[in-house]
């Protein structure tokens, strides 16, 4: 349960993009402030080198590190680290306020499996999410990946995986009107591509998990693979096409979106905590 | 010979040359292939079980595209007591050990390899599973 939804309201309705981190080798939390003076010296010099982020206007970027202990899973995750990146034009007024144009978070979420087999000095955040320009996010994860001696991958989401947060997240109940359970499907082998979004009733769709769930607060693959079947057939029976042989690329629901590339938007704190333990899941998975 | 799926057409039983052994194929990416081989199953005969049938699972190079579980098929090549080999036809390398691998276990279905049969292979991989 998130303590309080204020501090981490900036991660709801917002597209965030996924990769795994290898642990951080001697992070000090002390520091952060520390960190932050570097990595904007980091940012600044690279902008001098000519590997310039925005062409034509002067912005200089200001970086804030900061711990939120709020976004974890129990008193063995590590409090989740977010970075903010600024800027503040030097043509406008001294007083004229910062804009963020790129913010990023490492966190983990009953990240154990991780945690309990790495070495002291080592500081396990696997999942990082980002949202911004993919120029900032390279030159955050040059620094870390530099200062820490970690390794950023992006987080690939497989269709097994997408099958089994939609069969998750459609059984959730919402209190008001959620929107369509929807199903995006990219077929295979055509000469130019075919997209088919399949939408169903949020409430249809719970009704079907509610049946196929045999114990609450458990789910099996199997039960993912009776969920998924229906929506097949069904779709079949209408339209004499096998989703089945299609390749899933993104689910979407009233609790949370994902895509296979990677990206996630999470529209309800109150199962913040479940999405992320997922994707914390995933994301150790891929490291190890 | 490749078939889309079983039973194979029966106009044409007279000219078939005798099957030595099959392949059922299931591509990794697609849940379908897994169903359409399920029910293929059921129209081969159970003399062909005793080594004479394999399942070749494609794509596995593409993890992120991954469809069925792995368990899943393994179970299924379980319970019809058959071997499973993984492969990526993509992997030109790959593709060609996987075609010798298969062309190998056929010389050995079709009884040319003196010494071995088609049960005492399969015995012979399971055993090496189980480690």
């Amino acid at each position: 349960e998130i303590a309080d939804p204020q501090k981490t309201a900036f991660v709801l309705r917002k597209a965030w993009t996924l990769y795994s981190v290898t642990p951080l080798y001697c992070f000090r939390r002390a520091r952060l402030s520390d960190y932050a003076r570097l990595l904007s010296a980091f940012i600044a010099a690279e902008k001098q080198k000519g590997l310039a982020v925005e062409v034509g206007v002067e912005l200089d970027i200001k970086v804030a590190l900061s711990s939120l202990a709020d976004l974890r899973g129990s008193e063995l995750d590590q409090a989740a680290l977010l970075v903010q990146l600024s800027s503040r034009s030097r043509a406008s007024s001294k007083n004229s306020e910062d804009k963020l144009v790129w913010s990023g978070w490492f966190c983990s979420v009953f990240g154990d499996d991780l945690s309990e087999n790495v070495p002291e000095n080592f500081t396990c955040l696997p999942l990082f999410l980002t949202h911004g320009a993919e120029s900032y996010t390279s030159l955050v994860g040059s620094w870390f990946q530099k200062t820490f001696d970690c390794c950023f991958r992006r987080l690939a989401i497989s269709p097994l995986n997408l099958s089994w947060m939609v069969a998750m997240w459609a059984g959730y109940k919402l209190d008001r009107a959620a929107s369509a359970v929807e199903l995006v499907f990219s077929m295979p082998r055509l000469s130019q591509p075919l997209d088919i979004s399949y939408a169903i009733h949020p409430e249809d769709a719970k009704a079907l998990w509610d049946t196929v769930q045999k114990t609450p607060g458990e789910i099996t693959q199997g039960e993912v693979d009776v969920f998924m079947d229906c929506l097949y057939a069904h779709f079949h029976r209408h339209f004499k096409i096998h989703l089945s042989a299609a390749k899933l690329v993104k689910v979407s629901t009233g609790i949370a979106s994902a895509h296979c590339d990677g990206i996630v938007k999470i529209l309800h704190s109150q199962y913040l905590p479940g999405v992320l333990m997922l994707l914390t899941e995933l994301a150790i998975s891929q490291i190890q | 010979h490749l078939a889309a799926s079983l039973p194979l057409p029966s106009e044409r039983d007279h000219l078939r040359p005798r099957i030595d052994m099959v392949v059922f194929m299931i591509d990794i990416k697609s849940k379908y292939s897994l169903k359409n081989v399920e029910t293929s199953l059921a129209y081969v005969d159970a003399n062909f079980f005793l080594g004479k049938v394999c399942f070749l699972v494609t794509g596995v190079g593409r993890v992120n595209a991954c469809s069925i579980e792995t368990n899943a098929v393994c179970k299924l090549a379980e319970t019809y007591c058959s071997p499973v080999l993984f492969c990526e036809l993509e992997l030109e390398g790959i593709r060609a050990a996987t075609a010798q691998r298969l062309l190998r276990m056929l010389q050995i279905c079709a009884g040319h390899i003196p010494g071995i049969s088609a049960l005492s292979f399969v015995s012979l991989m399971r055993s090496s599973n189980v480690d």
